[in-house]
């Protein structure tokens, strides 16, 4: 998939159109990612990004069981915020890999 | 020109008719899988599959000790039958299976249908079942939409982009 270009920053995107390198996340880059799929980022969507985040970071495996338990947001209002990829979406935009859980 | 382009399907509807763990888990994975990747998904359960969405049975499923060939002792011997005869023994291997499962982070069956109704998927009963093991909607998970007949299940799964899955 083509490059992001952000304030004259190249952001590198992989086949799916996930970031090649986590480190290259900012909040703007979140925010063109989901324009191209038709989603405005809200401070709620901001909050289950930071926690897919910080748990990726930390090395934890997610699963959308994991972040509905989490407290940050339920898995219904997982599906209303990231329709149609409550997982797969939210974690293109937090700018970590695509995720490889089935559950 | 050779035509490339992907036709992503639009709607799964799943028939679950075994009530064993690996039957009825096998069915909500992909049924939850199906949610969270954005399609639509319809899930029928029948015959013995009802235990699967009845709360008496859902979240104390067992898997056959006797006549499963891939049944092994941990550590991997294989188990033999005659042990599985032993009242109990079905019982403790079913429990432990399930503990491993909810290491794992697989949800409990009852979880796993509010999993799948949360992201719009949406959970049948069987009629002709149903009246068959004297059940009422009342014994059945609160995530049971309906009781419906086959009939009207395959009214649910119209559309060219749809498949109906017998697990």
């Amino acid at each position: 998939m083509e490059d992001l270009t952000i304030n004259g920053q190249v952001v590198k995107l992989n086949d799916d159109g996930y970031l090649v390198d986590a480190s290259q996340w900012t909040k703007d880059v979140a925010k063109l990612l989901a324009e191209r799929d038709d989603i405005e980022l809200t401070e709620e969507h901001f909050k289950v990004l930071e926690y897919l985040r910080d748990k990726y970071n930390s090395g934890e495996a997610l699963s959308i069981r994991k972040v509905g338990n989490s407290g940050v947001v339920d898995i219904k209002g997982l599906y209303r915020l990231f329709p149609g990829g409550p997982l797969k979406l939210s974690s293109k935009y937090a700018g970590i890999c695509k995720p490889t859980s089935c559950v | 020109m050779k035509d490339t382009e992907k036709k992503p399907l639009q709607k799964v509807c799943l028939i679950c008719a075994k009530g064993t763990i690996e039957d009825v888990y096998a069915t909500l994975v992909m049924a939850n899988g199906a949610v969270m990747e954005g399609i639509e998904t319809k899930v029928f359960f029948t015959f013995f599959g009802l235990d699967g969405i009845t709360k008496k049975f859902m979240n104390h499923l067992h898997t056959g000790v006797v006549g499963n060939p891939a049944m092994r002792m941990p550590g991997g011997l294989p188990f033999p039958t005659l042990l599985g005869t032993i009242p109990g023994v079905e019982s403790g291997v079913s429990a432990m299976m399930r503990s491993q499962m909810g290491k794992l982070d697989i949800p409990s069956v009852s979880e796993f249908l509010e999993m799948i109704t949360a992201g719009g998927g949406e959970i049948f009963a069987c009629k002709l079942a149903v009246d068959m093991f004297k059940l009422k909607k009342e014994d059945l998970s609160d995530e049971v939409k309906d009781i419906i007949t086959i009939g009207q299940f395959y009214e649910l799964a119209d559309g060219d982009r749809t498949q109906i899955i017998f697990t």
